[in-house]
């Protein structure tokens, strides 16, 4: 008997709140940045699981599609990060308020 | 029209407004003699067009009708640029053109030393396009167009000098008096309309003609409400308080538009429509007694007026009143005839006032005159001319127009002899008032002294040049001679006028010669030849009276102030009472400003300005933008710009959405019913 499914979307859900709470409470845009990640990632552990569950693989090239949208996000993200810190000095997101550079 | 050749009407009011673009566009630019060259040539033009028109008059058709283009085409309703031709149109494009002309030549020596030269006949021309246009016009819309722009035109040349409170004051009050009687003229379209469904004169006339049980009803309700507007433009009671202020324009603005053109306009309306008046006979008594009642009172007031315009203000009220009482009676030709005569001598007096007053550099009070009949003989001669003609003294012409007007008064049924009586009484007291401002004038010695105020430059008293003398001689000769042409078959004349105007007049005019041809028990055939004998010696008899009537009044003036100067003191002070209401007019101004003008300012600045200007509108507007800057106030916060907040809000609405479907709300019922089927 394998795992059980519950304990996956539970696990999923709990890295799933911690990104949500990282997201909300990091200032430090690089952490807000991996809080995303992780919050990506847990959606992409219910996707395997519930591919697995019901034997189908669509879910799991949905979480290949995933990752291919978070590494150009984080490329992307990065970039832009840098571009902040070099005119800001700062990586605080509440100085970051203004819509533009 | 008919193959006949085209008289070009158009171009007659059309000259005067070229004349009043080029001077009212380029005027400031131009020297005065190419502006006075410009009035002149464009109004003389249109004299001699009109001048020509009369030449040829016995071969026209009548009446001749010339449309330039549609206006107004809106379902069955249609309203042309349409002008035509008749012959009481005839004699009033004479008046207007003829006296017009002789006025702007005065003028131009009256302005000379103006300011403003090129803006005082750019606004004349200005009248005098409307002024045609009013008269040719073929409809109602049309007459209403020059009807309103003669009361813009008076109202700017009210305000000529603008720079004077009370100028603007006069300008003012005059605009919105004629207002309220163009309101009833509106009035007056809307019920044609809607009961002919044309404004043509000729189609309303027509229909009326076909249809003579149509009596009463609504054409009263029309008549009365032309009425309105003709109280208003003629200043006839009660709507007359514009035209004594109107006196602070120019005075041969006042010789023009406020004596001879303007304010004949109401008179020419009614005789107009008369068919309509005619069918009306509650609306003609109305006109009668507003024009008895006119005459008599702006007479009273003129006999104790200082200023020597305001008397003829008074006096012209009071003529208007005769010319009234006359279409009251539907004697409508005596009324024309009346205008006519009028027009010469009180544009005369106007003028011959301008030249005393120009002689005395703009003094203006009969008091500190006196004593000029030698200074300036070719004025005082002139006035004489036109003091006798209003008089009505025989023969000059103000004689056989107002005996005309007293003779069809006396004769016609019902309250006749009381409007005579009134009429005849109003011919004392008009014998009086211009015999009073004759002699004060120019008898006795000078009272004030020489002032200079007017920045003529000139000192002393000098006569006036002679391009003013010139128009007052050729008024004074039309005075003396003027009444001629319809001097009465009583008297051994042919009454010329009277048939010249029958084709427009007769028309649909029945019920009052009926009425009076009625009281002879004659068969109708042999009816005519006895009673006009008989008519004939009561006119004799009427005119023998008026006459004396005139006389009289000529010797009490000159009893009271040639005389026995201080007799009009001692009459003041013995009948106080009485003095002090007619010296103030009646307080028909103060009346009139308590019972209207106060309330309606009260009502003005309460209701419509505080409360729905400023409470409702404006509150409207404050609140709106109040509201929306609060609400913006408290929605901005959400834009922060804040990437945490932006986020926490996510956060939040995922939340509440996902509580409420877990306990069982369903926005999407349909997606949420779909069963995932477990494969197998």
């Amino acid at each position: 008997m394998a795992v059980p499914i519950a304990y996956y979307l539970v696990l999923s859900a709990i890295l799933f709140s911690i990104g949500v709470g990282a997201f909300l409470i990091k200032r430090n845009i690089i952490t807000v940045f991996m809080s995303i990640e992780l919050m990506l990632n847990a959606v992409n552990l219910t996707f395997v699981a519930f591919a697995h569950q019901w034997h189908q693989v669509g879910g799991q090239i949905f979480v290949f599609f995933v990752m291919v949208v978070a590494a150009a996000e984080a490329a992307v993200g990065l970039a832009i990060i840098i571009a902040v810190f070099r005119t800001r000095n700062t990586l605080n997101v509440d100085a970051v308020d203004l819509l533009k550079l | 029209m008919n193959g006949a050749p085209s008289l070009h009407l158009w171009l007659i009011p059309l000259l005067p407004f070229a004349g009043f673009l080029l001077n009212g566009l380029l005027g400031r630019r131009l020297p005065n003699q190419i502006v006075s060259l410009i009035a002149l040539l464009s109004t003389g033009a249109s004299f001699v067009l009109v001048l020509n028109i009369a030449a040829h008059f016995s071969s026209l058709s009548l009446p001749y009708t010339e449309s330039v283009g549609t206006w107004i085409q809106a379902g069955t309703f249609r309203a042309d640029f349409a002008y035509s031709l008749d012959q009481l149109t005839l004699i009033m494009l004479l008046i207007v053109t003829g006296v017009g002309f002789l006025i702007h030549i005065y003028s131009v020596g009256y302005m000379a030393h103006e300011e403003g030269f090129w803006r005082f006949f750019a606004y004349l021309n200005l009248f005098m396009f409307f002024m045609l246009t009013l008269v040719l016009a073929e409809n109602f819309l049309l007459v209403f167009v020059g009807w309103e722009g003669v009361g813009l035109a008076s109202y700017l040349l009210i305000g000529f000098y603008f720079t004077k409170n009370s100028a603007a004051n006069a300008g003012k009050k005059a605009f919105v008096v004629n207002r309220i009687g163009d309101f009833g003229f509106l009035v007056a379209m809307f019920l044609v309309i809607a009961h002919f469904g044309t404004l043509s004169f000729h189609e309303v006339f027509a229909q009326i003609a076909q249809h003579p049980e149509l009596h009463g009803g609504f054409l009263t309700a029309i008549a009365l409400c032309l009425v309105l507007g003709a109280t208003g433009k003629s200043a006839q009671i009660p709507l007359y308080v514009w035209l004594p202020d109107a006196m602070e324009g120019p005075t041969p603005v006042s010789a023009l538009i406020h004596a001879a053109t303007m304010v004949t306009a109401g008179i020419y309306m009614t005789v107009r429509c008369h068919a309509i008046f005619d069918r009306s006979p509650l609306a003609l008594s109305v006109v009668a007694i507003i024009g008895a009642a006119t005459a008599f009172f702006a007479a009273t007031v003129g006999i104790l007026q200082t200023d020597i315009k305001r008397v003829l203000a008074y006096s012209t009220i009071s003529q208007l009143g005769y010319m009234f009482m006359a279409c009251g009676v539907a004697a409508y030709s005596a009324g024309i005839f009346h205008l006519l005569t009028h027009a010469f001598f009180k544009a005369l007096l106007f003028l011959a006032a301008g030249s005393v007053i120009h002689a005395l550099n703009g003094e203006q009070d009969m008091r500190e005159m006196g004593g000029l009949r030698t200074k300036i003989p070719i004025t005082f001669w002139t006035m004489t001319a036109g003091v006798v003609a209003i008089a009505g003294i025989p023969p000059f012409a103000g004689f056989v127009s107002k005996d005309e007007i007293l003779y069809r008064t006396f004769i016609s049924p019902g309250i006749g002899p009381v409007l005579w009586f009134v009429g005849l009484f109003t011919a004392l007291l008009t014998s009086f008032y211009m015999f009073r401002l004759y002699f004060l004038t120019f008898f006795g010695e000078r009272r004030g002294t020489d002032h200079e105020e007017h920045g003529h430059g000139s000192h002393g008293v000098h006569e006036s040049p002679g391009i003013m003398l010139f128009p007052l001689a050729i008024l004074a000769v039309l005075s003396v001679i003027g009444g001629w042409v319809g001097w009465p078959e009583a008297l051994g004349g042919g009454d010329w006028f009277g048939h010249f105007l029958d084709p427009v007049i007769s028309a649909s005019h029945l019920s009052f010669e009926q009425m009076s041809v009625a009281t002879s028990t004659f068969g109708t055939a042999a009816t005519n030849v006895p009673l006009s004998e008989g008519s004939h010696t009561v006119e004799l008899i009427l005119a023998l009276v008026s006459t004396l009537v005139a006389l009289l009044g000529a010797f009490t003036a000159y009893l009271f102030y040639v005389r026995k100067p201080e007799l009009p003191g001692k009459l003041a002070k013995q009948f106080s009472g009485i003095y002090g209401v007619v010296f103030n007019k009646y307080w028909v101004d103060e009346v009139y400003g308590a019972m209207i003008v106060r309330p309606i300012n009260f009502f003005a600045r309460v209701v419509l300005w505080w409360t729905v200007d400023r409470v409702l509108v404006d509150g409207a507007g404050i609140g709106a933008a109040a509201g929306a800057t609060g609400l913006g106030g408290i929605v901005r916060r959400l834009q922060s710009g804040n990437i945490r907040s932006y986020a926490g809000w996510l956060a939040v609405g995922a939340a509440a959405l996902l509580l409420l479907i877990y306990f069982g709300y369903h926005p999407f019922t349909q997606v949420a019913q779909i069963q995932i089927v477990r494969p197998k």
